[in-house]
Protein backbone atom coordinates (compact mmCIF):
# COMPACT_ATOMS: atom_id res chain seq x y z
CA UNK A 1 0.00 0.00 0.00
CA UNK A 2 1.26 3.29 -0.83
CA UNK A 3 0.94 5.37 1.92
CA UNK A 4 2.91 8.55 1.71
CA UNK A 5 1.25 9.76 -1.72
CA UNK A 6 -0.74 12.89 -0.86
CA UNK A 7 -4.75 11.92 -0.71
CA UNK A 8 -7.10 13.44 -2.64
CA UNK A 9 -10.73 12.66 -2.50
CA UNK A 10 -12.68 12.73 -6.16
CA UNK A 11 -16.16 12.38 -7.10
CA UNK A 12 -18.93 13.37 -9.20
CA UNK A 13 -21.57 15.67 -6.68
CA UNK A 14 -25.59 14.89 -6.58
CA UNK A 15 -27.36 12.96 -8.71
CA UNK A 16 -25.57 13.23 -11.60
CA UNK A 17 -24.11 10.29 -12.94
CA UNK A 18 -21.68 11.04 -15.57
CA UNK A 19 -18.84 8.52 -15.27
CA UNK A 20 -16.46 8.98 -18.01
CA UNK A 21 -14.96 12.25 -17.08
CA UNK A 22 -14.75 11.05 -13.05
CA UNK A 23 -12.70 7.94 -14.97
CA UNK A 24 -10.13 10.16 -16.54
CA UNK A 25 -9.60 12.24 -14.00
CA UNK A 26 -9.00 9.33 -11.97
CA UNK A 27 -6.08 8.39 -14.05
CA UNK A 28 -4.79 11.94 -14.55
CA UNK A 29 -4.37 12.42 -10.95
CA UNK A 30 -2.97 9.09 -9.90
CA UNK A 31 -0.52 9.79 -12.70
CA UNK A 32 0.57 12.55 -11.08
CA UNK A 33 1.50 10.84 -7.87
CA UNK A 34 -1.49 11.29 -5.84
CA UNK A 35 -3.44 8.27 -4.41
CA UNK A 36 -7.04 9.34 -5.53
CA UNK A 37 -9.60 8.12 -3.06
CA UNK A 38 -12.29 7.89 -6.18
CA UNK A 39 -16.03 7.97 -4.92
CA UNK A 40 -17.44 7.56 -8.46
CA UNK A 41 -20.86 9.09 -9.15
CA UNK A 42 -23.93 10.40 -7.24
CA UNK A 43 -21.65 11.46 -4.47
CA UNK A 44 -23.82 12.94 -1.59
CA UNK A 45 -21.77 15.60 -0.03
CA UNK A 46 -21.28 13.85 3.55
CA UNK A 47 -19.80 10.62 1.65
CA UNK A 48 -16.98 13.71 0.88
CA UNK A 49 -17.03 14.69 4.32
CA UNK A 50 -16.36 11.79 5.67
CA UNK A 51 -13.72 10.05 2.99
CA UNK A 52 -12.00 13.20 4.12
CA UNK A 53 -12.41 12.71 7.43
CA UNK A 54 -11.09 8.99 7.33
CA UNK A 55 -8.36 9.22 4.86
CA UNK A 56 -6.81 11.83 5.94
CA UNK A 57 -7.09 13.97 2.75
CA UNK A 58 -5.59 17.25 1.57
CA UNK A 59 -8.46 18.51 -1.06
CA UNK A 60 -11.62 17.64 -2.30
CA UNK A 61 -12.52 17.58 -5.97
CA UNK A 62 -15.79 18.22 -6.95
CA UNK A 63 -17.30 17.10 -10.41
CA UNK A 64 -20.71 17.73 -11.62
CA UNK A 65 -21.59 17.95 -15.26
CA UNK A 66 -25.38 17.87 -15.42
CA UNK A 67 -26.24 21.71 -14.96
CA UNK A 68 -27.43 21.60 -10.76
CA UNK A 69 -23.81 22.02 -9.65
CA UNK A 70 -25.20 25.31 -7.77
CA UNK A 71 -27.72 23.53 -5.61
CA UNK A 72 -25.57 20.20 -5.64
CA UNK A 73 -22.38 22.38 -4.14
CA UNK A 74 -23.74 25.18 -2.06
CA UNK A 75 -22.79 24.04 1.73
CA UNK A 76 -20.16 22.10 0.78
CA UNK A 77 -17.64 24.21 2.70
CA UNK A 78 -19.93 24.77 5.67
CA UNK A 79 -19.96 20.75 6.12
CA UNK A 80 -15.86 20.33 6.09
CA UNK A 81 -16.08 22.90 8.66
CA UNK A 82 -18.85 21.98 11.08
CA UNK A 83 -16.97 18.03 10.09
CA UNK A 84 -13.45 19.68 11.45
CA UNK A 85 -11.71 19.45 7.90
CA UNK A 86 -12.00 23.62 8.15
CA UNK A 87 -10.51 24.77 5.14
CA UNK A 88 -9.16 21.84 3.66
CA UNK A 89 -8.65 22.69 -0.15
CA UNK A 90 -11.64 22.68 -2.15
CA UNK A 91 -12.11 22.01 -5.99
CA UNK A 92 -15.18 22.34 -8.39
CA UNK A 93 -15.50 22.10 -11.92
CA UNK A 94 -17.40 20.93 -14.58
CA UNK A 95 -20.94 21.79 -16.18
CA UNK A 96 -21.65 23.90 -13.38
CA UNK A 97 -24.83 25.72 -14.74
CA UNK A 98 -27.48 25.18 -17.73
CA UNK A 99 -27.09 27.60 -20.70
CA UNK A 100 -24.61 30.14 -21.44
CA UNK A 101 -24.06 32.12 -18.93
CA UNK A 102 -20.90 34.44 -18.20
CA UNK A 103 -18.37 32.31 -16.53
CA UNK A 104 -16.74 34.82 -14.19
CA UNK A 105 -20.23 35.39 -12.81
CA UNK A 106 -20.25 31.66 -12.27
CA UNK A 107 -16.83 31.41 -10.89
CA UNK A 108 -17.33 34.38 -8.74
CA UNK A 109 -20.53 32.29 -7.28
CA UNK A 110 -18.92 29.24 -6.13
CA UNK A 111 -15.50 31.09 -5.04
CA UNK A 112 -18.27 32.82 -2.31
CA UNK A 113 -19.48 29.09 -1.97
CA UNK A 114 -16.26 28.56 -0.20
CA UNK A 115 -14.38 26.95 -3.01
CA UNK A 116 -10.53 27.44 -3.49
CA UNK A 117 -10.43 26.86 -7.26
CA UNK A 118 -13.61 26.85 -10.17
CA UNK A 119 -13.05 25.19 -13.54
CA UNK A 120 -14.75 26.06 -16.62
CA UNK A 121 -15.57 23.33 -19.68
CA UNK A 122 -12.37 22.57 -21.85
CA UNK A 123 -9.67 23.21 -18.95
CA UNK A 124 -7.55 19.99 -19.22
CA UNK A 125 -6.32 17.98 -15.76
CA UNK A 126 -2.76 18.95 -16.46
CA UNK A 127 -3.70 22.46 -15.28
CA UNK A 128 -5.71 21.41 -12.61
CA UNK A 129 -2.76 18.84 -11.32
CA UNK A 130 -0.52 22.11 -11.79
CA UNK A 131 -2.84 23.72 -9.48
CA UNK A 132 -2.92 21.51 -6.57
CA UNK A 133 0.82 20.84 -6.43
CA UNK A 134 1.19 25.07 -5.81
CA UNK A 135 -1.91 24.88 -3.64
CA UNK A 136 -0.33 22.22 -1.27
CA UNK A 137 3.21 23.46 -1.60
CA UNK A 138 4.56 20.49 -3.71
CA UNK B 1 -17.00 -45.83 17.40
CA UNK B 2 -16.31 -41.91 17.14
CA UNK B 3 -18.60 -40.05 19.09
CA UNK B 4 -18.50 -36.76 19.59
CA UNK B 5 -20.47 -33.95 22.01
CA UNK B 6 -21.00 -30.50 21.23
CA UNK B 7 -22.66 -28.74 23.69
CA UNK B 8 -23.75 -24.41 23.63
CA UNK B 9 -23.96 -23.07 26.73
CA UNK B 10 -26.68 -20.49 26.58
CA UNK B 11 -27.81 -18.07 28.47
CA UNK B 12 -30.33 -19.91 29.75
CA UNK B 13 -30.03 -23.52 29.01
CA UNK B 14 -26.88 -25.38 28.14
CA UNK B 15 -28.12 -27.47 25.10
CA UNK B 16 -26.16 -30.92 24.06
CA UNK B 17 -26.19 -32.73 20.66
CA UNK B 18 -24.16 -36.19 20.55
CA UNK B 19 -23.00 -37.10 16.85
CA UNK B 20 -22.05 -40.78 15.56
CA UNK B 21 -19.72 -39.14 13.24
CA UNK B 22 -18.60 -42.70 11.23
CA UNK B 23 -22.65 -43.22 10.84
CA UNK B 24 -23.58 -38.93 10.44
CA UNK B 25 -26.11 -39.68 12.56
CA UNK B 26 -27.80 -37.36 15.98
CA UNK B 27 -27.73 -39.86 18.57
CA UNK B 28 -29.59 -37.75 20.81
CA UNK B 29 -29.71 -34.24 22.01
CA UNK B 30 -31.00 -32.76 25.52
CA UNK B 31 -30.63 -29.82 27.97
CA UNK B 32 -29.94 -28.65 31.02
CA UNK B 33 -30.00 -25.24 33.21
CA UNK B 34 -26.67 -22.75 32.84
CA UNK B 35 -25.46 -23.07 36.05
CA UNK B 36 -22.88 -20.28 34.94
CA UNK B 37 -22.83 -18.63 38.42
CA UNK B 38 -22.40 -21.30 40.69
CA UNK B 39 -20.64 -24.31 38.62
CA UNK B 40 -21.21 -24.74 35.28
CA UNK B 41 -20.57 -28.34 35.37
CA UNK B 42 -23.96 -28.46 37.30
CA UNK B 43 -26.16 -27.82 34.53
CA UNK B 44 -24.03 -29.87 31.74
CA UNK B 45 -24.58 -32.85 33.94
CA UNK B 46 -28.19 -32.56 34.08
CA UNK B 47 -27.79 -32.23 30.72
CA UNK B 48 -25.64 -35.40 30.00
CA UNK B 49 -27.89 -37.29 32.33
CA UNK B 50 -30.96 -36.29 30.25
CA UNK B 51 -29.20 -37.97 27.48
CA UNK B 52 -27.71 -40.95 28.58
CA UNK B 53 -31.13 -41.61 29.57
CA UNK B 54 -32.05 -41.76 25.64
CA UNK B 55 -29.30 -43.16 24.46
CA UNK B 56 -27.34 -45.35 26.88
CA UNK B 57 -24.13 -44.10 28.03
CA UNK B 58 -21.80 -43.49 25.82
CA UNK B 59 -18.26 -42.84 25.37
CA UNK B 60 -17.27 -39.59 23.45
CA UNK B 61 -13.54 -39.15 21.59
CA UNK B 62 -14.00 -35.51 21.80
CA UNK B 63 -16.14 -32.56 23.32
CA UNK B 64 -16.61 -29.04 21.77
CA UNK B 65 -18.50 -26.28 23.26
CA UNK B 66 -19.62 -22.80 22.46
CA UNK B 67 -20.86 -19.96 24.67
CA UNK B 68 -23.15 -17.28 25.01
CA UNK B 69 -23.68 -17.41 28.62
CA UNK B 70 -23.46 -14.82 31.15
CA UNK B 71 -24.48 -12.55 28.72
CA UNK B 72 -22.51 -13.52 25.89
CA UNK B 73 -19.06 -11.72 24.38
CA UNK B 74 -20.10 -8.41 25.13
CA UNK B 75 -18.11 -5.73 23.09
CA UNK B 76 -17.34 -1.81 22.52
CA UNK B 77 -16.08 -0.85 19.00
CA UNK B 78 -14.84 2.35 18.67
CA UNK B 79 -13.89 3.64 14.94
CA UNK B 80 -13.52 7.39 13.67
CA UNK B 81 -16.28 8.37 11.12
CA UNK B 82 -19.44 6.29 12.65
CA UNK B 83 -20.44 5.01 8.70
CA UNK B 84 -16.97 4.00 8.16
CA UNK B 85 -14.53 2.49 10.16
CA UNK B 86 -16.66 2.58 13.47
CA UNK B 87 -19.48 0.95 11.38
CA UNK B 88 -16.57 -1.80 9.91
CA UNK B 89 -15.91 -2.30 13.71
CA UNK B 90 -18.81 -2.63 14.89
CA UNK B 91 -19.78 -5.39 12.10
CA UNK B 92 -16.29 -7.25 12.66
CA UNK B 93 -17.59 -7.99 16.45
CA UNK B 94 -20.81 -8.81 15.05
CA UNK B 95 -19.33 -11.91 12.75
CA UNK B 96 -17.72 -12.71 15.70
CA UNK B 97 -20.34 -13.44 17.33
CA UNK B 98 -20.12 -10.74 20.22
CA UNK B 99 -23.12 -8.97 22.16
CA UNK B 100 -22.46 -5.18 20.79
CA UNK B 101 -22.76 -2.86 23.99
CA UNK B 102 -22.04 0.29 22.52
CA UNK B 103 -20.47 1.48 19.34
CA UNK B 104 -18.32 5.27 19.41
CA UNK B 105 -17.22 7.29 17.09
CA UNK B 106 -15.18 10.16 16.72
CA UNK B 107 -12.68 11.60 19.53
CA UNK B 108 -13.88 9.60 22.75
CA UNK B 109 -15.00 12.11 25.74
CA UNK B 110 -14.70 11.92 29.19
CA UNK B 111 -18.69 10.92 29.49
CA UNK B 112 -17.77 8.23 26.74
CA UNK B 113 -15.16 6.68 29.31
CA UNK B 114 -17.41 6.97 32.18
CA UNK B 115 -20.01 5.06 30.11
CA UNK B 116 -18.11 2.44 28.27
CA UNK B 117 -16.56 1.80 32.05
CA UNK B 118 -20.62 1.03 32.78
CA UNK B 119 -21.25 -1.15 30.25
CA UNK B 120 -18.54 -3.13 31.17
CA UNK B 121 -17.47 -4.69 28.18
CA UNK B 122 -14.58 -7.69 27.86
CA UNK B 123 -13.56 -6.86 25.20
CA UNK B 124 -13.07 -3.30 23.05
CA UNK B 125 -12.14 -2.89 19.21
CA UNK B 126 -10.06 -0.02 18.25
CA UNK B 127 -10.25 0.96 14.69
CA UNK B 128 -10.11 4.65 12.76
CA UNK B 129 -8.68 5.57 9.90
CA UNK B 130 -7.54 4.27 6.73
CA UNK B 131 -4.06 3.15 6.38
CA UNK B 132 -2.05 6.14 5.73
CA UNK B 133 -5.33 8.00 6.79
CA UNK B 134 -6.29 10.00 9.96
CA UNK B 135 -3.68 9.31 12.69
CA UNK B 136 -5.29 11.35 15.58
CA UNK B 137 -8.28 10.21 16.70
CA UNK B 138 -6.84 6.98 17.58
CA UNK B 139 -4.37 7.80 19.26
CA UNK B 140 -6.43 10.37 20.98
CA UNK B 141 -8.94 7.25 21.50
CA UNK B 142 -5.99 5.03 22.81
CA UNK B 143 -5.21 7.60 25.24
CA UNK B 144 -8.38 8.18 26.85
CA UNK B 145 -9.08 4.45 27.01
CA UNK B 146 -5.95 4.08 29.49
CA UNK B 147 -7.99 6.35 31.91
CA UNK B 148 -10.90 3.40 32.13
CA UNK B 149 -9.50 2.71 35.36
CA UNK B 150 -10.11 -1.13 34.42
CA UNK B 151 -7.82 -3.71 32.83
CA UNK B 152 -9.65 -4.62 29.11
CA UNK B 153 -8.41 -6.81 26.67
CA UNK B 154 -8.14 -4.36 23.90
CA UNK B 155 -7.77 -5.10 20.04
CA UNK B 156 -6.54 -2.48 17.56
CA UNK B 157 -7.33 -2.45 14.05
CA UNK B 158 -6.94 0.89 12.45
CA UNK B 159 -4.33 3.11 10.89
CA UNK B 160 -1.40 0.69 10.14
CA UNK B 161 0.89 3.43 10.25
CA UNK B 162 0.37 4.46 13.98
CA UNK B 163 -0.56 0.99 15.41
CA UNK B 164 2.75 0.61 17.13
CA UNK B 165 2.48 3.37 18.95
CA UNK B 166 -1.44 3.22 19.74
CA UNK B 167 -0.09 -0.30 20.98
CA UNK B 168 2.53 0.67 23.23
CA UNK B 169 -0.17 3.64 24.92
CA UNK B 170 -2.80 0.86 25.70
CA UNK B 171 0.25 -1.02 27.18
CA UNK B 172 0.66 1.41 29.93
CA UNK B 173 -2.49 0.83 31.45
CA UNK B 174 -4.12 -2.93 29.82
CA UNK B 175 -2.11 -6.16 30.36
CA UNK B 176 -3.68 -7.84 27.01
CA UNK B 177 -3.29 -5.03 23.72
CA UNK B 178 -3.20 -7.32 20.33
CA UNK B 179 -3.19 -5.22 17.33
CA UNK B 180 -4.23 -6.98 13.49
CA UNK B 181 -4.89 -6.00 10.48
CA UNK B 182 -7.05 -2.46 9.74
CA UNK B 183 -10.86 -3.24 9.79
CA UNK B 184 -10.98 -0.58 6.56
CA UNK B 185 -7.59 -0.34 4.84
CA UNK B 186 -8.79 1.60 2.15
CA UNK B 187 -11.96 4.01 2.46
CA UNK B 188 -14.76 1.80 1.57
CA UNK B 189 -12.71 -1.81 1.93
CA UNK B 190 -14.19 -3.88 4.03
CA UNK B 191 -11.14 -6.43 5.63
CA UNK B 192 -12.88 -7.69 8.65
CA UNK B 193 -11.92 -11.73 8.57
CA UNK B 194 -8.16 -10.67 10.87
CA UNK B 195 -10.35 -8.82 13.87
CA UNK B 196 -12.64 -11.62 13.98
CA UNK B 197 -10.15 -14.32 14.21
CA UNK B 198 -8.31 -12.08 16.61
CA UNK B 199 -11.58 -11.42 18.81
CA UNK B 200 -12.13 -15.29 18.84
CA UNK B 201 -8.36 -16.09 19.82
CA UNK B 202 -8.76 -13.50 22.91
CA UNK B 203 -12.11 -15.14 23.95
CA UNK B 204 -10.25 -18.57 24.03
CA UNK B 205 -7.39 -17.39 26.24
CA UNK B 206 -9.19 -14.97 28.22
CA UNK B 207 -13.39 -14.37 28.55
CA UNK B 208 -13.45 -18.15 28.71
CA UNK B 209 -11.10 -18.34 31.97
CA UNK B 210 -13.67 -15.20 32.89
CA UNK B 211 -16.86 -16.70 32.59
CA UNK B 212 -16.15 -19.37 34.60
CA UNK B 213 -16.70 -21.68 31.14
CA UNK B 214 -13.18 -22.97 32.18
CA UNK B 215 -14.72 -25.35 35.27
CA UNK B 216 -15.80 -27.37 32.42
CA UNK B 217 -12.31 -27.86 31.07
CA UNK B 218 -11.36 -31.54 32.15
CA UNK B 219 -14.78 -33.02 30.75
CA UNK B 220 -14.78 -30.26 27.65
CA UNK B 221 -11.77 -30.33 25.23
CA UNK B 222 -12.43 -26.76 23.98
CA UNK B 223 -14.82 -24.03 24.62
CA UNK B 224 -13.88 -22.51 20.97
CA UNK B 225 -16.29 -19.62 19.99
CA UNK B 226 -19.32 -17.96 21.29
CA UNK B 227 -22.59 -19.52 20.17
CA UNK B 228 -23.46 -16.74 17.45
CA UNK B 229 -19.80 -17.63 15.68
CA UNK B 230 -20.89 -21.02 15.65
CA UNK B 231 -23.63 -20.80 13.59
CA UNK B 232 -22.65 -18.39 11.45
CA UNK B 233 -19.64 -20.85 10.65
CA UNK B 234 -22.61 -23.43 10.04
CA UNK B 235 -24.29 -21.42 8.22
CA UNK B 236 -21.27 -20.89 5.89
CA UNK B 237 -20.56 -24.39 5.73
CA UNK B 238 -24.10 -25.01 4.37
CA UNK B 239 -24.47 -22.64 1.87
CA UNK B 240 -21.02 -23.38 0.59
CA UNK B 241 -20.29 -26.47 0.87
CA UNK B 242 -16.98 -28.28 1.09
CA UNK B 243 -14.64 -29.53 -1.58
CA UNK B 244 -16.08 -33.25 -1.52
CA UNK B 245 -20.12 -32.01 -0.20
CA UNK B 246 -21.86 -29.35 -2.61
CA UNK B 247 -23.53 -26.48 -0.67
CA UNK B 248 -26.89 -25.11 -0.69
CA UNK B 249 -25.51 -21.84 -2.00
CA UNK B 250 -26.64 -18.23 -1.01
CA UNK B 251 -29.06 -18.73 1.91
CA UNK B 252 -30.49 -16.66 5.09
CA UNK B 253 -30.64 -17.44 8.82
CA UNK B 254 -33.25 -16.47 10.64
CA UNK B 255 -32.52 -16.63 14.55
CA UNK B 256 -35.50 -15.77 16.84
CA UNK B 257 -35.62 -15.53 21.09
CA UNK B 258 -37.18 -14.31 23.55
CA UNK B 259 -35.02 -10.91 23.33
CA UNK B 260 -33.10 -10.47 20.63
CA UNK B 261 -33.60 -11.84 16.72
CA UNK B 262 -30.05 -12.55 14.70
CA UNK B 263 -30.10 -12.62 11.12
CA UNK B 264 -27.71 -14.23 8.71
CA UNK B 265 -26.89 -14.17 5.53
CA UNK B 266 -23.69 -16.09 3.29
CA UNK B 267 -24.43 -14.21 0.18
CA UNK B 268 -22.08 -11.31 -1.88
CA UNK B 269 -25.89 -9.35 -2.13
CA UNK B 270 -24.33 -7.81 -5.58
CA UNK B 271 -27.10 -5.81 -7.29
CA UNK B 272 -29.74 -7.93 -9.62
CA UNK B 273 -31.54 -5.57 -11.27
CA UNK B 274 -29.85 -3.58 -13.99
CA UNK B 275 -28.91 -0.16 -14.19
CA UNK B 276 -28.03 -0.21 -10.67
CA UNK B 277 -25.02 1.54 -8.71
CA UNK B 278 -23.68 0.41 -5.31
CA UNK B 279 -22.82 2.78 -2.95
CA UNK B 280 -21.73 2.72 0.98
CA UNK B 281 -19.51 0.35 2.34
CA UNK B 282 -19.04 -3.08 1.39
CA UNK B 283 -20.94 -5.96 2.88
CA UNK B 284 -19.14 -8.68 4.64
CA UNK B 285 -19.95 -12.30 2.46
CA UNK B 286 -20.96 -13.40 5.90
CA UNK B 287 -22.99 -11.21 7.48
CA UNK B 288 -24.60 -10.95 10.98
CA UNK B 289 -27.18 -8.96 12.33
CA UNK B 290 -28.76 -8.94 15.60
CA UNK B 291 -32.10 -6.35 16.62
CA UNK B 292 -31.89 -5.82 20.60
CA UNK B 293 -35.55 -4.85 19.84
CA UNK B 294 -37.01 -7.74 18.47
CA UNK B 295 -38.22 -10.40 20.71
CA UNK B 296 -40.66 -12.79 21.38
CA UNK B 297 -41.22 -11.69 25.53
CA UNK B 298 -38.19 -9.75 26.71
CA UNK B 299 -38.39 -7.43 24.11
CA UNK B 300 -42.73 -7.90 23.48
CA UNK B 301 -43.49 -5.02 23.90
CA UNK B 302 -40.48 -2.99 21.97
CA UNK B 303 -41.24 -5.02 19.12
CA UNK B 304 -45.08 -4.22 19.39
CA UNK B 305 -43.85 -0.66 19.22
CA UNK B 306 -41.27 -1.53 15.94
CA UNK B 307 -44.02 -3.14 14.11
CA UNK B 308 -47.10 -1.67 15.26
CA UNK B 309 -50.10 -3.07 16.35
CA UNK B 310 -51.48 -2.70 12.83
CA UNK B 311 -49.30 -5.27 11.01
CA UNK B 312 -48.89 -7.79 13.64
CA UNK B 313 -53.08 -7.80 13.89
CA UNK B 314 -53.39 -7.67 9.81
CA UNK B 315 -50.57 -11.12 9.83
CA UNK B 316 -52.75 -12.50 12.55
CA UNK B 317 -56.51 -11.85 11.05
CA UNK B 318 -57.59 -10.23 14.72
CA UNK B 319 -58.33 -7.05 16.29
CA UNK B 320 -55.03 -4.59 17.21
CA UNK B 321 -56.86 -4.84 20.80
CA UNK B 322 -56.22 -8.30 20.87
CA UNK B 323 -52.36 -8.21 19.92
CA UNK B 324 -52.09 -5.58 22.57
CA UNK B 325 -53.52 -7.51 25.48
CA UNK B 326 -51.51 -10.54 24.77
CA UNK B 327 -48.26 -8.29 24.27
CA UNK B 328 -49.06 -6.83 27.69
CA UNK B 329 -49.88 -10.72 28.92
CA UNK B 330 -46.11 -12.37 27.89
CA UNK B 331 -44.25 -9.34 28.79
CA UNK B 332 -45.41 -10.14 32.33
CA UNK B 333 -45.11 -13.50 32.25
CA UNK B 334 -42.21 -14.41 29.93
CA UNK B 335 -43.19 -18.42 30.43
CA UNK B 336 -46.79 -17.66 28.91
CA UNK B 337 -47.54 -19.66 26.10
CA UNK B 338 -50.70 -18.57 24.39
CA UNK B 339 -53.93 -20.54 25.33
CA UNK B 340 -56.52 -20.28 22.63
CA UNK B 341 -56.59 -19.82 18.79
CA UNK B 342 -56.39 -16.16 18.79
CA UNK B 343 -53.51 -16.14 21.16
CA UNK B 344 -51.77 -18.83 18.49
CA UNK B 345 -52.49 -16.24 15.59
CA UNK B 346 -51.00 -13.78 17.74
CA UNK B 347 -47.67 -15.90 18.47
CA UNK B 348 -47.24 -16.36 15.10
CA UNK B 349 -47.88 -13.08 13.86
CA UNK B 350 -45.74 -12.00 16.50
CA UNK B 351 -42.87 -14.03 15.20
CA UNK B 352 -43.47 -13.23 11.74
CA UNK B 353 -43.51 -9.48 12.72
CA UNK B 354 -39.50 -10.10 14.59
CA UNK B 355 -38.79 -12.44 11.01
CA UNK B 356 -39.73 -9.46 8.65
CA UNK B 357 -38.12 -6.48 10.54
CA UNK B 358 -35.10 -7.85 11.23
CA UNK B 359 -35.11 -9.09 7.79
CA UNK B 360 -35.78 -5.96 6.35
CA UNK B 361 -33.19 -4.23 8.88
CA UNK B 362 -30.31 -6.80 7.42
CA UNK B 363 -30.78 -6.85 3.44
CA UNK B 364 -29.95 -3.86 1.45
CA UNK B 365 -32.45 -0.91 0.26
CA UNK B 366 -32.95 0.81 -3.50
CA UNK B 367 -33.33 3.88 -3.39
CA UNK B 368 -34.75 5.54 -7.11
CA UNK B 369 -32.98 8.48 -8.06
CA UNK B 370 -34.48 11.06 -10.40
CA UNK B 371 -32.08 12.10 -12.34
CA UNK B 372 -32.58 14.38 -16.64
CA UNK B 373 -31.95 11.42 -17.56
CA UNK B 374 -34.36 9.70 -16.36
CA UNK B 375 -34.68 7.53 -13.02
CA UNK B 376 -31.77 5.78 -11.78
CA UNK B 377 -30.80 3.74 -9.02
CA UNK B 378 -28.80 3.67 -6.44
CA UNK B 379 -28.48 -0.01 -3.80
CA UNK B 380 -27.16 0.21 -0.18
CA UNK B 381 -26.46 -3.10 1.52
CA UNK B 382 -26.96 -6.58 -0.04
CA UNK B 383 -29.35 -7.29 -2.60
CA UNK B 384 -30.72 -10.90 -0.93
CA UNK B 385 -33.80 -11.08 -3.83
CA UNK B 386 -32.32 -13.92 -5.45
CA UNK B 387 -31.75 -16.02 -2.02
CA UNK B 388 -33.61 -19.10 -2.67
CA UNK B 389 -33.33 -20.95 0.79
CA UNK B 390 -34.32 -19.77 4.43
CA UNK B 391 -33.62 -21.49 7.22
CA UNK B 392 -34.81 -21.12 10.76
CA UNK B 393 -33.12 -21.81 13.73
CA UNK B 394 -33.59 -21.09 17.54
CA UNK B 395 -35.77 -21.99 21.00
CA UNK B 396 -38.95 -19.82 19.17
CA UNK B 397 -39.07 -21.51 15.90
CA UNK B 398 -37.40 -24.89 16.30
CA UNK B 399 -39.82 -25.79 19.00
CA UNK B 400 -43.15 -24.13 17.33
CA UNK B 401 -45.90 -26.04 15.46
CA UNK B 402 -45.78 -23.85 12.71
CA UNK B 403 -42.72 -22.69 11.81
CA UNK B 404 -43.08 -21.51 8.09
CA UNK B 405 -45.74 -19.48 8.75
CA UNK B 406 -42.85 -17.70 11.03
CA UNK B 407 -40.35 -17.52 8.23
CA UNK B 408 -42.74 -16.20 5.81
CA UNK B 409 -41.89 -13.19 7.39
CA UNK B 410 -38.42 -13.36 5.41
CA UNK B 411 -40.05 -13.11 1.96
CA UNK B 412 -40.62 -9.81 -0.05
CA UNK B 413 -43.57 -7.95 0.24
CA UNK B 414 -45.01 -5.89 -2.67
CA UNK B 415 -46.14 -3.43 -0.01
CA UNK B 416 -42.21 -2.91 0.86
CA UNK B 417 -40.88 -3.00 -2.98
CA UNK B 418 -37.36 -1.00 -2.07
CA UNK B 419 -36.12 -3.63 0.79
CA UNK B 420 -34.36 -6.40 -1.30
CA UNK B 421 -35.51 -9.40 0.57
CA UNK B 422 -35.76 -12.67 -1.10
CA UNK B 423 -38.45 -12.99 -3.71
CA UNK B 424 -39.39 -16.65 -3.63
CA UNK B 425 -37.00 -18.61 -1.30
CA UNK B 426 -37.64 -22.20 0.65
CA UNK B 427 -38.17 -22.36 4.21
CA UNK B 428 -36.21 -24.50 6.10
CA UNK B 429 -36.58 -25.97 9.55
CA UNK B 430 -33.75 -27.16 11.99
CA UNK B 431 -35.77 -29.22 13.39
CA UNK B 432 -33.08 -30.63 15.71
CA UNK B 433 -31.70 -27.47 16.62
CA UNK B 434 -28.12 -28.83 15.80
CA UNK B 435 -27.28 -25.22 13.81
CA UNK B 436 -24.30 -24.35 16.91
CA UNK B 437 -23.40 -27.83 16.95
CA UNK B 438 -22.42 -27.91 13.43
CA UNK B 439 -20.79 -25.27 13.13
CA UNK B 440 -18.76 -26.82 15.88
CA UNK B 441 -18.50 -30.05 14.11
CA UNK B 442 -17.41 -27.86 11.11
CA UNK B 443 -14.28 -27.33 12.96
CA UNK B 444 -12.71 -30.98 12.88
CA UNK B 445 -15.09 -32.78 10.36
CA UNK B 446 -16.56 -30.30 7.74
CA UNK B 447 -17.63 -32.66 5.40
CA UNK B 448 -19.35 -34.58 7.89
CA UNK B 449 -20.90 -31.23 9.06
CA UNK B 450 -22.18 -30.44 5.55
CA UNK B 451 -23.64 -33.68 4.85
CA UNK B 452 -25.27 -33.79 8.77
CA UNK B 453 -27.17 -30.46 8.40
CA UNK B 454 -28.43 -31.49 4.86
CA UNK B 455 -29.58 -34.36 6.20
CA UNK B 456 -31.44 -32.53 9.69
CA UNK B 457 -31.93 -29.45 8.08
CA UNK B 458 -35.17 -29.97 6.03
CA UNK B 459 -38.20 -28.16 4.81
CA UNK B 460 -40.74 -26.86 6.88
Amino acid sequence: MENNKVKVVLGVIGADCHAVGNKILNYAFTSAGFEVVNLGVLVPQEEFVNAAIETDAKAILVASLYGHGEIDCRGLRERCRESGLGDILLYVGGNLVVGKTDFTEVHNKFIEMGYDRVYEPGILPDQVVIDLKNDLGL
Amino acid sequence: MNHILLIDFGSTYTKITAVDVDNEIVLGTARGITTVETDIMNGLNQAIDALFLKTGKLAFSKVLGCSSAAGGLKMVAVGLVPELTAEAAKRAALGAGAKIMGVYGNELNEYEIQEIAQLQPEIILLAGGTNGGNKEVILHNARMLTTLGKDIPVIVAGNKSVAPQVVRTLLEAMTEVVHTENVMPKLNELNIEPARETIRSVFLRRIVEAKGLNKANQFVDDVVMPTPAAVLKAAELLSKGTEYESGLGDLIVVDIGGATTDVYSIAKGDPTKTNVALRGLPEPFAKRTVEGDLGMRYSATALFKAAGARRIADYAHVSAEDVEAYVEKVEANIEYLPQNEIEKKVEIAMGKACTSLAVERHVGQLETIFTCFGSAFVQKGKDLSDVKTVVGTGGVIVHHEQPKEILKGAAYSESTPEMLKPECPKYLIDEEYIMASMGLLGEVYPDVAVRMMKKYIVRG
